[in-house]
């Protein structure tokens, strides 16, 4: 019976449309109840239009509109930035792409996929759920990008507007390359081996000496197009890495590939052998598949944002009593331009018009607003809060202060250079140890030519390290996967190598050990009365300053009055009248006229009829585990901590961090790089977590990177893995594990070797017939791939981590 | 013997359509996604393409 009443009350306290909490059911439509406005109207709209299908697929599919604040889309029609959405138009029919990340469910797709019951204009509409896309085509003369845009905005689906998204159309191709290149080898893999059926069934063909011979010449044709095309990448590869003078591991694949071809041909053309053609297809086809492995990506995650993705695309600027908008790149120095509330000032700008209430969260990771006076310097990257102001732009985009980051030479180097594998360092002494050994093979045989050919191939052909190729790539790539699962996602398999090598851990403050949302909340002062509380609660619930949002979150089971007279003083605080009471919630200031203590935490003053009633102090909370995460981590590395806020929690973080650790405060973005390369310079390799726009240059600096996240929808800035906040408490044992997943990589090496070895002594009794060689190659390459990934996945399971 | 020739030579022509039935299919793009299909099967109403 109990179980029941508390189920009931879970059920009823769910918005119908997003499955958030609601605080009372003062939105309801029947038996639906909303947690805002904002839910609510989107429910009617997909009523009207009889699309209420999306909410039998999935329970509340939607995203929450409290938080909603409506973006002005004007810019949609400059008509530069319009054709640089349209990618195709005949002027009956334009297709756009949108990047929508807000898409979670089959319910988004559903929607999404019937906007034009929405928007007459709207032809068709077709959603890639992975990547986050939306595909539209549209007439131009019924709707427009505009009102799409809007549409959308209203459904809670706005698309991520970006500019420069040159780059995907590439890898796109580049993986349709691939497979195409593994169809190839894989066809020519099958049928040559079963036109080699008789070579390793020993069939006597002396009598069938034609046949074979046609055999022999279908396999050459079978094989021309997987020695030319599919295995091209590895010639290219190693080609490049010759020429800067590295013997990576493709220089002796591709040796490998050349000899097996040209052995093979000189059998098959003079000797009327059978070559090795399977031994060749099968190696390509299996190293291939290898790259599939290695290559997985996490598509829905972008790994490479810049300030540009955080930035608005258009701004609205001001010439005499004109507004007119023009894209963000063709913003001067001195133009005037106007910045409307939650809007990000995307230059270093001086505040000409108005009162500016500045969140700097992106820059310095404090989300608690700072007020700005006529004259001031407002930098780029700030979000007003409150009313629009105007500002003179006295900094191109480019040099302001927080995007100058991007200017450094860090920002512009290729991550290839970073990339120096194990398997790559390996490769290089395998390669002359292996030459020499052909050498020495053929200089014995040296009075007889054709011996001496053979045994030199031979020994080039065994010692082909595929299986030592296969190793790294299905290793790393199923510790790629097993992250994943945690919901810790690398940008590809090299970073769980350079994981593996980390001796410094550099944390970020606010957002990353502290958590984003729900602060923590105390009142001090004379217990509340029930009165008192439905007060404030009245009063902070019109604001959306995130101090209100957290007292108005703090004080429950109250019902709200209704309130005769509400002013919110920006930078200050609230003033509202109800009933006969009149309320200040505030600044110290503001309240009690007293000048503001400089203290260790955030403190709002609560006065009702000119009464001091006592404050709320808010804090920030400390991630779950963070203490234990951080006992475990100093016990091998080296930790540090670099935070862009006052010193305020020194005492708290010292006694988390322990008394001898370095703690930095008042870090700009800029000195945040600078340690992380000071660090380096000692040899240091850095791991760096970080959350915000503030840390990216030092996540781009550091030799690992990771940005923390509470939802991978969210923007985070460009890092070489994102760590869902949720799984915080795991990241010692993921650093644990890259280190034996690098363990296993080793035992593989030494059992490929093993099986070159084995090759080798056949090689040099120049026994090495296409059947042994047609079985060694499989059998080391299969058995190399079965006990990487096991040995990953039993390790995985015992570690807890699958 | 030459039956041999023969049936090789069909089971190769067979196996080159299907190689080739491959690449159209990476080619057109079949292989870009592989997740949303899956669920868009799964709705009841039939989508109808509207052109004019």
């Amino acid at each position: 019976m109990k179980e029941l009443t508390k189920e009931q009350v879970i059920t009823k306290t769910l918005c119908y449309h997003c499955g958030e909490e609601c605080s009372d059911d003062s939105f309801r439509i029947n038996d639906k109840i909303f947690c805002c406005n904002g839910c609510k109207t989107v429910f009617e709209l997909l009523d009207e239009n009889n699309l209420c299908n999306y909410y039998s697929i999935e329970q509340s599919p939607g995203t929450t509109r409290k938080y909603h604040t409506k973006r002005n889309y004007d810019f949609l029609d400059d008509e530069e930035l319009k054709q640089k959405l349209i990618e195709f138009s005949d002027g009956k029919k334009t297709n756009v792409t949108f990047y929508i990340p807000q898409m979670h469910c089959s319910s988004c797709i559903w929607i999404l996929e019937n906007l034009y019951k929405l928007d007459n204009g709207i032809i068709s509409s077709r959603v890639n759920f992975l990547q986050k896309k939306l595909f539209i085509s549209f007439a131009e003369k019924i709707t427009s990008i505009k009102k799409i845009v809007e549409l959308l905005d209203s459904l809670g689906y706005e698309p991520l507007l970006n500019f420069d998204s040159t780059n995907e159309t590439k890898t796109e191709s580049n993986y349709k390359n691939l497979y195409y290149k593994i169809g190839i080898a894989g066809f020519s893999f099958g049928n040559i081996m079963l036109l080699s059926f008789p070579e390793y069934l020993s069939i006597n063909v002396a009598e069938h000496t034609e046949l074979k011979k046609i055999f022999a010449y279908i396999n050459i044709l079978l094989s021309l197009p997987v020695f030319f095309y599919s295995s091209n990448d590895y010639f290219i590869s190693a080609w490049k890495g010759l020429k800067k003078k590295i013997i990576n591991i493709d220089v002796p694949l591709a040796l490998g590939i050349l000899v097996l071809f040209v052995r093979s041909l000189i059998d098959i053309l003079f000797f009327e052998g059978a070559g090795y053609l399977d031994s060749l297809t099968g190696l390509v086809f299996f190293l291939l598949i290898g790259k599939v492995f290695q290559n997985k990506t996490y598509e829905t995650l972008n790994f490479e944002r810049n300030y540009k993705s955080y930035f608005p695309i258009a701004v609205t600027i001001k010439e005499g009593n004109k507004e007119t908008t023009i894209p963000i790149d063709k913003l001067k120095v001195g133009k005037r331009i106007i910045i409307r509330n939650n809007e990000i000032i995307p230059a270093d700008s001086i505040l000409i018009k108005g009162t500016g209430n500045i969140d700097y969260s992106f820059v310095t990771g404090e989300s608690i607003p700072i007020e700005v006076k006529n004259g001031e310097m407002i930098y780029a990257g700030g979000k007003q809060v409150g009313s629009a102001i105007e500002v003179e732009v006295v900094k191109e985009v480019s040099q302001s202060y927080l995007t100058q980051l991007w200017n450094r030479s860090i920002f512009s180097k290729k991550d290839e250079s970073k990339i120096t594998s194990f398997a790559n360092a390996v490769s290089k002494h395998f390669t002359i140890v292996v030459i020499t050994l052909a050498i020495i093979a053929s200089v014995v045989a040296l009075p007889n030519y054709k011996l001496a050919f053979d045994a030199f191939t031979a020994v080039l052909i065994v010692a082909c390290p595929c299986a030592l190729a296969l190793s790294s790539p299905f290793a790393l790539g199923n510790t790629l996967r097993i992250f994943g699962k945690n919901k810790f996602y690398l940008k590809n398999t090299f970073v769980v190598e350079k994981l593996a090598s980390i001796d410094t851990i550099v944390f970020d403050k606010t957002g990353t050990i502290t958590e984003r949302e729900n602060p923590e909340v105390e009142f001090l002062g004379n217990d509340l009365t029930q009165h008192e509380k439905k007060l404030i609660k009245s009063s902070v619930q019109n604001s959306t300053h995130p101090l209100s949002k957290a007292i108005n979150n703090f004080i429950k089971d109250t019902d709200i009055l209704k309130v005769d007279y509400y002013e919110e003083i920006i930078g200050k605080g609230i003033f509202a009248i109800i009933k006969d009471d009149e309320i200040k919630i505030g600044s110290e200031k503001f309240v009690t006229q007293k000048e503001d203590e400089q203290t260790e935490s955030t403190k709002v003053f609560v006065s009702i009829n000119n009464n001091v009633i006592g404050y709320f102090v808010i804090k920030n909370k400390y991630r779950e585990g963070l203490k234990n995460i951080i006992e475990e981590l100093r016990i091998n590395y080296d930790i540090a901590l670099l935070s862009g806020d006052k010193e305020i929690e020194k005492n708290n973080l010292k006694e988390i961090f322990g008394e001898d650790k370095k703690l930095f405060f008042n870090q700009s973005p800029h000195d945040k790089l600078n340690y992380i390369e000071n660090l380096q310079k000692e040899n240091r390799k850095v791991l760096m977590i970080g959350d915000g726009l503030n840390d990216a240059g030092a996540l781009k600096q550091s030799d690992v990177g990771i940005s923390i996240s509470d939802n991978t929808n969210n923007f985070s800035p460009a890092s070489d893995g994102i760590l869902e906040s949720n799984s915080f408490s795991l990241l010692n044992k993921f650093i644990n594990f890259s280190k034996s997943t690098k363990k296993i990589i080793i035992i593989s090496f030494v059992l490929s070797l093993i099986y070159n070895i084995i090759g080798l002594t056949f090689a040099f009794e120049g026994k090495l017939t296409p059947l042994i060689a047609a079985i060694l190659m499989p059998v080391s390459s299969i058995s190399v791939v079965v006990f990487t990934t096991f040995a990953t996945n039993i390790l995985a399971k015992k570690k807890g981590l699958i | 013997m030459q039956i041999v020739v023969i049936l090789i030579a069909a089971s190769l022509i067979v196996a080159l359509i299907f190689l080739a039935a491959y690449l159209w299919a990476v080619k057109t793009g079949q292989y870009d996604d592989k997740f949303t299909p899956s669920i868009r099967i799964l709705f009841d109403e039939t989508k109808k393409e509207k052109n004019d």
